[in-house]
């Protein structure tokens, strides 16, 4: 490990968190009446497409993980179909978990679905990124040993940020402050932002503090 | 350690919470008994004739109207410096200030038309608590015992009931609460919602729309606006904002409109109910709380001198006396306060007489009417001290007498002006001693002793916390220091008790055990700290996790919000738990482990990480299924647009009929099928339902036999409008008959599990080809020699039933009878459950048994999935304890049932109709019956979570069966000779272990007390800290007692449940010594 690819990690991330700044103030440029809150779904859209872009576009500039094969133009195809499956399944099995973690069933169908979107855009597209349609490598990159470089290191951090800024985002709804944001699902697409951009500035600052402790073993 | 003394230890504990919970209680809930008596128009409080009075005269009551109508503005906490003159040039400082000019200038062009008072409540100055004390002239407390917690409407006498009865109309305007404290009481009434304190129009705004209109009709007697926005501005921005100037010039603008509408035989009253303190806030009893402004005014000259310069201190109360013999009305029968005599006088000062003597008949009236309520409150409740009353009752009759005479002189001759003085300056001191005796009594929180009850409480949790942590040292001497600890508070509470009764006081129960727990608390601690620090691992409770969620728990009992959210808030956290749960299972590799990269997985763990993983993963789909389901069963704390309780908690008798209801009765009949099914099939499966044993028997039958009893009730009462007439004899019976049947079928099963526990079946006959070896000859001579033979014989009865099985080469039923040795404990503990939840079932509505039945499942699922994450490890023989996550995991499951069994904790969602059942006819006068059943109706989750709270520890050891079980018919033949060794021993890894046993059921029962201690500490904090915040009445104070209530009956039925595995221990111990008798012979 190389104090390059931290520091590659680290503009990376930088550009991630840029573009979700972005995504706040340009499209009011070419929308009316666009604000965060008030129009929450197409904001939800567009930085979840944003996100996306930027996370292939870095991928194929940086590549993290480097194969060493030349794989052919019909398996480059079929793992992008496979990916975008996988994708799709992603974001049906969080709106199924946000359902029983008591969402609203058939009202507001829509907004929890975009949320369910986001919470993939944030966590399955960098796994699909940088661990490719498997399974099995995703499995190995959550468990305690499982970390076989700094990128996987930032996507645990990532993706558990992620998800636990979603969770906190549900608990300001009960609270009778009346807000405009306390409405289903805007603290929780929110807090999933905030939880996201957190995890793209921690883990380079944690995996560098770290450095030394951390070891990869080739696989 | 004894069995016996881990029972003593947790009752013990159990005490030490419950002193604390009652010094608290005794401290902050207020409490009073509520009269229903009334006052009636013919008939005066005492004997005694009148002068100048009406009585005889067409239409007067006890004295004849001084005016026949009257309006009275009723300004939500108008404080008194709102209202206070201020001189004319002058800049305000503050935006409050001199805003009221109306009143001003009335004062100042007027003086003998309009007076101003500092008006004084009295604490709680929460504004239902005020309105009930403004219209029955008493001391409303939190809980008037006596009063109906079904409804808020007032029960007592009050002013509107004596207006409703007289004939009058009564015309209301304003806040909604009086619509709840006075159904149906006004010819006509404008309400609008008071709810949202961030509104400060919609109230004010209405009532103005129909009040001018209203005041220029007369077709009321009373007229009542009951304005908000001041109270509500107060909330939202506090008194020192401009806002509050706007509000006040608005209310000014209404009263100076109001005046000039108001015609000669009306009396105006502007009023604040409360004040307000320098945030806006209001509950207490601080001075800006309790000050708030009272105006009169008459387009008639009403008072005989011109006002005092400072204006006169009023309690509030007073207002209900004067207001209601002004009106020729009798007093309300519970009224404590005093005429304001001013306004008894007769016009122009000529006749300093005539005003004397109409003051003292009022001032008689009114303490006559005060003694009789003395008389009848002290006959109904004994709350205040008799030596007062005995005094007050002495004064009375005194100026009773000295009255009486006055009027006989006044027949012949002239009377002084200065007797009379005299004599109103006694009936004074009579109604003044009686107000404060009251106050004293009611309306006073005891800040010591809320304080010493929540200190009493954080130590007790503490005692739990480090003692559960020090219940694996095998030397520990529980006994000896638990001894100690009681003689102490014996000693401690003996102390106390010479010290009340030389003091002169009475000797009250709380302050006792208070007295005698904290001296034991005390000299526990003190024991246990001079025995040496223990280590600060063992304080604090569990992993991160666990820290964040029982902080979560807490805070949230913080807020308001929260606290009616807590319904949505339980599930949430336990679903994050068992996520959580399985994501760490994931973390550490024991989920889908087997991948050839995983370092540091070796080949054994991977295999059990293949068979548990995917059974894990459903065990949590399964589980978050179960609690999301659960969830349609959920009632609102209150009916609002924005949150409508489930239509599925009303009974079935009152749907229309029709398919759907046939449809509905049919899903509870299922739901009743497989819980009966289910429980049986369990006990199979354990190996449970084979022997002959009583309980066993009643499993199979009684039960079935409980779930028709329950479903023929269910036809019976849900139809029995539709039964023919000839049947509707038999139908009643069997509508009283079958509950209690259902009770008598649950009691006696109850009976034969305790008499027969162990549903185990031996059949050594048919093992004698290879008989059971003890190597142990001679009768067992100690508990030691038990211990060991004990565990040689089970392994022996093992060895032989494997030897058969290898011999015969497959499975024979033979092989089923080790299994129900294995899960005897979990078997009696899931019986018992089952016989408890019949009856408690039969207490809720028909289709809270699919909410039952979630309730069975869920708590399976969790314990199956707890067994497979955290329990022990498989072949662990000691010390066992079961982990925090486990037991907070399992309370979080108690408090989300009590909500997903329709239940809220406020008192308007008690289920009163609970109290029927069996007893339609009610219960005559005995309240306890009812209250039993309406109190197991709604802590039936915490009654079954505790009972069955035992089978956290048991259930890993039940599990650990199952798995093998599962293996068996895979291993092949050459295969049997190894597993010999890991023959699962279940449950009887505990009676290896005895000592071990104890010490874990009493640290479960620790852990498991600590959990619920802080919750109710949570519940006392935020109750006292937040004693002035808007809600504490209607929040926080009602889920004190409901948490307070709960934990009383979770911490007996945990001492039940945990009884209940030692008395099945004692019997299987008794069954193994009775194996071996016979084995010898
Ligand atoms: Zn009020
Ligand atoms: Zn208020």
């Amino acid at each position: 490990m190389k104090d390059t690819d931290i520091k590659k990690l680290f503009y990376a991330h930088l550009f991630c968190v840029f573009s979700i700044i972005l995504t706040t103030f340009i499209p009011s440029l070419f929308l009316e009446d666009f604000s965060i809150l008030e129009t929450h779904l197409t904001w939800l859209c567009i930085c979840s497409i944003c996100v996306t872009v930027v996370n292939v576009v870095l991928y194929l500039l940086v590549k993290p993980n480097p194969s060493s094969k030349r794989s052919s133009i019909s398996h480059k195809i079929s793992r992008l179909l496979k990916s975008c499956v996988y994708f799709s399944i992603s974001c049906l099995l969080y709106h199924a978990i946000i359902v029983l973690y008591g969402a609203p069933l058939i009202e507001l169908m829509l907004e929890t679905f975009l949320f369910a979107v986001i919470l993939s855009t944030f966590t399955t597209l960098p796994c699909l990124c940088l661990l490719g349609p498997n399974i099995k490598a995703w499995l190995r990159v959550f468990t305690k040993n499982g970390a076989t470089s700094i990128w996987d290191n930032s996507l645990q951090i990532t993706t558990v940020s992620s998800v636990i800024g979603a969770w906190l985002g549900a608990f300001p709804i009960p609270l009778d402050w009346e807000r405009p944001w306390q409405v289903w699902p805007i603290s929780c697409t929110l807090g999933a932002t905030f939880g996201y951009v957190a995890g793209l500035l921690i883990s380079p600052v944690w995996i560098y503090r770290n450095r030394k402790q951390l070891t990869y073993k080739s696989r | 350690m004894l069995k016996a003394l881990v029972l003593l230890f947790l009752a013990w504990v159990c005490f030490l919470f419950y002193a604390g919970i009652a010094v608290f209680t005794s401290g902050f809930l207020l409490t009073r008994l509520e009269l229903t008596n009334h006052s009636i128009c013919q008939e005066l409080p005492g004997k005694g004739p009148l002068v100048g009075g009406g009585r005889g005269e067409p239409g007067a009551c006890w004295t004849a109207p001084r005016f026949s109508r009257a309006v009275v503005v009723l300004i939500d906490a108008l404080r008194f410096d709102f209202v206070q003159p201020w001189p004319d040039g002058l800049p305000a400082p503050q935006p409050f200030l001199g805003r009221l000019g109306s009143i001003q200038r009335l004062l100042e062009a007027q003086p003998q038309h309009a007076r101003l008072y500092r008006f004084l409540a009295d604490p709680p100055t929460t504004t239902m608590q005020r309105l009930k004390a403004l219209t029955t002239g008493s001391l409303p407390t939190f809980i008037d015992a006596g009063s109906n917690f079904a409804s808020y409407a007032i029960q007592e006498d009050n002013l509107i009931a004596q207006l409703n009865n007289t004939g009058k109309r009564v015309v209301f305007m304003g806040d909604d609460t009086w619509k709840d404290l006075f159904p149906g009481a006004f010819s006509e009434a404008f309400f609008f919602p008071s709810f949202n304190v961030k509104d400060l129009h919609t109230v004010d705004n209405g009532i103005l729309e129909h009040l001018y209109p209203t005041m220029d009709r007369d077709d009321w007697d009373l007229l009542i606006a009951h304005f908000l926005g001041v109270d509500h501005c107060g909330h939202k921005h506090g008194p020192h904002h401009p806002e509050m100037a706007k509000k006040l010039n608005q209310m000014d603008q209404m009263l100076q409109t109001l005046v000039e509408r108001l015609e000669n035989d009306t009396l105006l009253v502007v009023a604040g109910d409360h004040g307000m303190t320098e945030t806006g806030d209001h509950g207490g009893d601080s001075k800006p709380e309790v000050t708030a402004a009272l105006f009169l005014y008459s387009p008639l000259p009403l008072f005989p001198r011109a006002p005092l310069k400072d204006p006169e201190v009023v309690p509030q109360v007073n207002l209900v006396p004067t207001l209601a013999l002004l009106l020729g009305l009798p007093i309300p029968f519970g009224n404590i306060g005093e005429v304001m005599v001013d306004l008894f006088s007769r016009e122009g000062d000529a006749q300093p007489l005539a005003t004397a003597l109409a003051q003292a008949s009022a001032y008689h009236l009114n303490a006559q009417q005060v003694s009789r309520f003395l008389r009848a409150y002290s006959l109904a409740a004994q709350d205040l001290p008799p030596e007062e009353l005995q005094h007050l009752q002495n004064l009375f009759s005194s100026a009773s007498s000295e009255y009486e005479r006055l009027l006989d002189q006044l027949k012949t001759e002239e009377v002084r002006e200065a007797d009379i003085q005299g004599l109103i300056s006694q009936l004074r001191l009579f109604l003044r001693g009686a107000r404060t005796a009251c106050t004293e009594t009611w309306a006073r929180f005891r800040p010591a002793r809320m304080i010493g009850g929540t200190i009493l409480l954080a130590s007790t949790c503490l005692l739990c916390l480090v003692t559960s942590g020090l219940t694996s040292s095998p030397d520990f001497p529980f006994h000896c220091l638990l001894l100690r600890s009681v003689a102490w508070g014996l000693a401690g509470s003996a102390l106390l008790a010479g010290g009340l009764m030389a003091g002169g006081s009475g000797l009250e129960p709380a302050l006792l055990c208070a007295g005698g727990a904290a001296t034991s608390l005390m000299a526990f601690l003190w024991n246990l700290k001079s025995r040496g620090r223990p280590p600060m691992a063992i304080i604090l409770p569990g992993p991160l996790p666990i820290l964040v969620l029982l902080f979560l728990r807490s805070a949230a009992l913080f807020s308001d919000s929260f606290v009616l959210a807590e319904a949505r808030a339980a599930p949430f956290l336990l679903r994050s738990m068992s996520l959580f749960l399985v994501a760490q299972l994931h973390w550490e590799g024991r989920l889908l482990g087997g991948w050839p990269t995983a370092p540091c997985l070796s080949s054994p763990t991977a295999s059990m990480a293949r068979r548990e993983g995917p059974q894990a993963l459903g065990l949590l789909v399964g589980l978050l299924l179960c609690v999301r389901l659960s969830s349609f069963f959920h009632r609102c704390p209150e009916e609002t647009p924005v949150c409508q309780s489930s239509p599925w908690l009303t009974p079935l008798a009152a749907m229309g009929g029709g398919q759907a209801k046939n449809l509905w009765y049919g899903a509870c009949l299922g739901a009743l099928g497989v819980l009966v099914l289910s429980v049986r099939f369990w006990l199979r499966r354990c190996g449970n339902l084979n022997s002959p044993a009583p309980p066993v028997l009643f499993v199979r039958w009684g039960l079935p036999l409980m779930a028709l009893g329950t479903a023929a009730h269910w036809a019976l009462a849900s139809g029995s409008d539709e039964a023919p007439p000839r049947l509707q004899a038999l139908v009643s019976g069997a509508v009283v008959g079958l509950p209690r049947a259902v009770l008598g079928l649950a009691a006696l099963g109850l009976g034969l599990l305790l008499w027969q526990p162990v549903t185990v079946l031996v059949k050594t006959g048919a093992s004698s080809s290879n008989p059971i070896v003890v190597p142990f000859v001679g009768p067992p001579a100690s508990q030691a020699d038990l211990d060991y033979v004990v565990p040689q014989i089970y392994r022996r009865m093992q060895e032989a039933l494997r030897g058969k099985l290898a011999g015969g080469g497959g499975q024979t039923p033979m092989s089923l009878a080790a299994y129900g040795l294995g899960s005897v404990y979990s078997a009696a503990m899931v019986t018992t459950l089952a016989l408890l939840a019949f009856p408690l079932l039969l207490l809720h509505t028909e289709r809270i048994s699919l909410a039952f039945l979630i309730l069975f499942l869920q708590s399976f699922l969790l314990l199956q999935l707890l067994a497979t994450a955290v329990g022990n490890p498989a072949g662990s023989s000691g010390p066992f304890s079961v982990p925090w996550l486990a037991i907070s995991a399992w309370a979080l499951t108690a408090t989300q049932t009590f909500y997903s069994t329709g239940h809220q904790p406020v008192f308007p969602a008690i289920h009163w109709n609970a109290a029927f059942v069996g007893f339609p006819e009610g219960h005559g006068s005995s309240p306890l019956l009812p209250a039993v059943l309406v109190g197991a109706n709604t802590f039936a989750s915490h009654l079954l979570f505790s009972v069955g709270c035992p089978l956290l520890l048991l259930w890993p050891f039940v599990c650990e069966g199952q798995g093998s079980t599962k293996k068996k018919p895979l291993a092949s033949g050459a295969e049997v000779e190894g597993e010999k060794e890991e023959e699962p021993l279940m449950e009887m890894r505990l009676r290896d272990a005895p000592h071990h046993f104890n010490a874990a059921l009493l640290q479960l029962g620790l852990k498991y007390l600590f959990i619920l201690g802080i919750q109710v500490l949570a519940c006392v904090l935020a109750a006292s800290i937040l004693r002035r915040h808007l809600m504490v009445w209607k929040v926080f104070a009602p889920k004190f007692i409901f948490e307070a209530v709960g934990f009383v009956v979770s911490s007996l039925a945990l001492l039940l449940g945990v009884a209940l595995v030692m008395w099945v221990d004692r019997a299987v111990g008794s069954w193994f010594k009775q194996l071996i008798l016979s084995q010898e012979r």
